[in-house]
């Protein structure tokens, strides 16, 4: 008898217990839920849009479902509307910015990890200072590059051009590159480089026999990154670029801003989805890739 | 002839110097073993004779060449890691043939190199795996597999047991003694464990600090340690130091120790030693296998079996030993009996110390006090 009642006790100090469990988890899923829906808002705003039609978004306002779903506004955006006096839609700076993005990220990307290699197992006096120096560039702000570039681009006479983009973002990528790389690189034993070295191989051998095919976690989140924040950038494409040589992000800005007629909401929607498509895209299918990069260690 | 000439060799790391004149050789077909404790610089001076560091002072030859600024590619010489340094990304049997690669050898040699490096070895049904699916046995056969194939002048082991549990760790000691046997390489065998260094050297070079302290066989090594740090470091348990006085009595060298309960014990010495240290004070020397429980039968095999009481301290018997710790005035000795009439626990054995092994060392400079030429 004594057992039932303690068994009773027990029972109903357990339900206490899950249930109070219970409304931990909802007041814990609730409140990320809250958060999830203020930042998707922007997000659901500018997809609405870009299917409705610009009479109703201005007659019911920018926040709204749409009524009656129509494409119109992405053909536009895409090869017809005008930007900056050109009336041929966002295509050709897309093209560009791809043109920009792909060099620049597998330039950068392949310098990093040259850099990396050097510094992590080819040591000489200085190197860490470099190192040092190398990784400073990640705290240093673009615009603080603007006017050297400006400068350096119109020695070489890259001024308006995709190819001094590139230039610029290769150069501006490498402190990140290099450090990814390099910290990466630190975690590969020594003792393989040695092996190696004894085995006959040099420099350039062990680099591609050896390093590199240890290389895609940290490849892999490297381009992640490159491609991501090249394809984004605007200050230096709006800066160094006009016209049919802009990247994408700086025509959307001229879209967005420089209009002699009403905003046309529906198409500024649509070419902004497109514009920010290739980097959703990237991270779509490599994204697992870079969470688990990001946290990977060494290579045991 | 000699294969590995060091003369005068030493490292410095800034202001540090961790290699001090290093004088060493290898004939053709040795087994050297540097052993020594952690920090003494065995694995920098293994590394220069690679060629993985450079020379601060003195001269490396291989076979005769100077090889001082020789990169390590062009020494003609195979490297066993610690780690096996097994490349990840490849199979076992691209690990054994990269340096064929590397050295541009033709593609039939290379075939007929794997094949007869993965019989030695039995390790051909690994070949198609990676490094990350072998045991770590197996990996240690395919980066002695590694080293095997290139036919080095030289090959290098650094500590390449120390990764495997213990019973491996045997059985691999002995196949790299028959491997050794087989194709009769020089090698020079890196090592921290002194058992290893006994079983598998022809010579072993004790280092310490950086100075090499002997170079010997493994027997005098063991029998005649030129110093205290030696006489320590090789053998477990390790040798027995007692504080003693040299003396003599009737014209013959006696060894005068302090026992349990006061007064003093007098052990004749049963050969001269070369010197004597100005007041006389010595420290003795004994292997705890070197001490008996007393009886006259074992005095008549043993002429040089001196007896002093001591009493019994801890008992440990490990099956096919008895450790015993026994009291000596302050300290306390460690023995080595056999299980058939070890001592027990509190009693006052009859202690027989056989004299003939016995080491007298300085106790100034802690060199061994040399016997007299007879």
């Amino acid at each position: 008898m004594a057992d039932v009642a303690l068994n009773a006790e027990y029972l109903a100090a357990s339900r206490a217990e899950s249930r109070r469990y219970l409304w931990s988890r909802i007041g814990v899923y609730g409140f990320l839920a809250i958060f999830a829906l203020i930042y998707l808002l922007p997000l659901f705003v500018v997809v609405a849009n870009s299917f409705r039609s610009l009479p109703e978004i201005t007659h019911n306002g920018l926040i709204g479902l749409p009524h009656d779903l129509t494409l119109r506004a992405w053909p536009q955006a895409w090869s017809k509307f005008c930007v900056s006096g050109a009336c041929a839609g966002i295509q050709r700076n897309f093209y560009n910015s791809l043109m920009m993005t792909i060099p620049a990220t597998v330039i950068s990307t392949l310098l990093g990890a040259l850099n990396g290699y050097v510094l992590s197992k080819w040591r000489f006096r200085g190197s860490e200072l470099l190192f040092v120096c190398i990784t400073l560039g990640v705290f240093m702000p673009g615009q603080i590059a603007l006017m050297p570039w400006a400068f350096i681009l119109g020695r070489l006479h890259l001024s308006n051009t995709i190819y001094g983009l590139i230039l610029v973002h290769v150069a501006q990528g490498l402190s990140f590159t290099t450090l990814f790389c390099r910290n990466y690189y630190v975690n590969i034993p020594d003792d393989l480089i040695k092996a190696a070295r004894i085995d006959g191989a040099g420099f350039w051998r062990i680099f591609f026999k050896i390093v590199l095919p240890l290389s895609p976690p940290i490849l892999i989140v490297t381009v992640i990154w490159q491609f991501t924040g090249i394809w984004n950038e605007y200050l230096f494409g709006v800066v160094f670029t006009s016209g049919p040589q802009q990247p994408v992000t700086a025509a959307l800005v001229a879209l967005s801003t420089n209009q002699m007629n009403a905003r046309a909401y529906d198409v500024a929607s649509a070419a902004v989805l497109i514009g920010a498509l290739p980097p959703l895209l990237i991270y779509f299918f490599g994204g697992r890739y870079f969470v688990r990069g990001l946290t990977q260690g060494a290579v045991k | 002839m000699a294969t590995l000439t060091i003369s005068h060799l030493r490292k410095r790391f800034g202001h540090v110097e961790v290699l001090k004149g290093i004088d060493l050789e290898a004939a053709t077909g040795e087994f050297v073993a540097l052993v020594g404790p952690s920090g003494c610089g065995k694995s920098t001076l293994l590394a220069m004779i690679a060629g993985l560091e450079t020379v601060s002072d003195g001269e490396i030859r291989i076979d005769d060449r100077l090889v001082n600024s020789v990169p390590p590619k062009d020494r003609d010489i195979a490297m066993v890691f610690q780690s096996y340094a097994l490349y990840p990304t490849m199979t076992a049997r691209q690990n054994i043939t990269f340096g064929m690669e590397s050295r541009k050898v033709p593609k039939a040699e290379q075939e007929e190199a794997v094949k007869r490096v993965s019989a030695l070895l039995q390790i051909e049904p690994l070949l198609g795996r990676k490094p990350g699916q072998l045991s770590g046995g197996q990996r240690q056969r395919v980066a002695m597999g590694r080293a095997l194939v290139r036919d080095p002048k030289l090959f290098l082991f650094d500590e390449p047991l120390s990764n495997l549990d213990a019973k491996l760790r045997v059985d691999m000691r002995t196949e790299i003694k028959k491997l050794h046997q087989r194709v009769g390489k020089t090698t020079v065998y890196v090592t921290h464990d002194q058992i290893e260094a006994m079983t598998l050297a022809t010579r072993i070079a004790v280092m310490h600090q950086g100075a090499l302290q002997q170079f010997d066989e493994p027997a005098t090594i063991y029998a005649r340690p030129a110093n205290m740090f030696v006489a320590g470091f090789m053998g477990s348990p390790s040798m027995n130091f007692i504080p003693a006085m040299l003396t003599e009595k009737d014209g013959k060298p006696v060894v005068e120790i302090a026992v349990d309960g006061g007064g003093a014990a007098s052990l004749p010495l049963p050969y001269a030693p070369a010197r004597r240290p100005q007041d006389g004070k010595v420290v003795l020397g004994l292997r705890p296998e070197h001490l008996f429980r007393f009886d006259a039968e074992l005095k008549a095999r043993k002429p040089a079996l001196a007896s002093l009481i001591a009493p019994v301290d801890v008992v440990e018997p490990t099956g096919a030993e008895t450790i015993a710790v026994l009291k000596l005035a302050e300290r306390e000795i460690v023995g080595r009996f056999d299980p058939d009439g070890a001592p027990r626990l509190g009693e006052r054995l009859n202690l027989g110390v056989d004299m003939a092994n016995a080491c007298l060392f300085d106790p100034v400079d802690e060199a061994l006090i040399p016997r007299a030429p007879a």
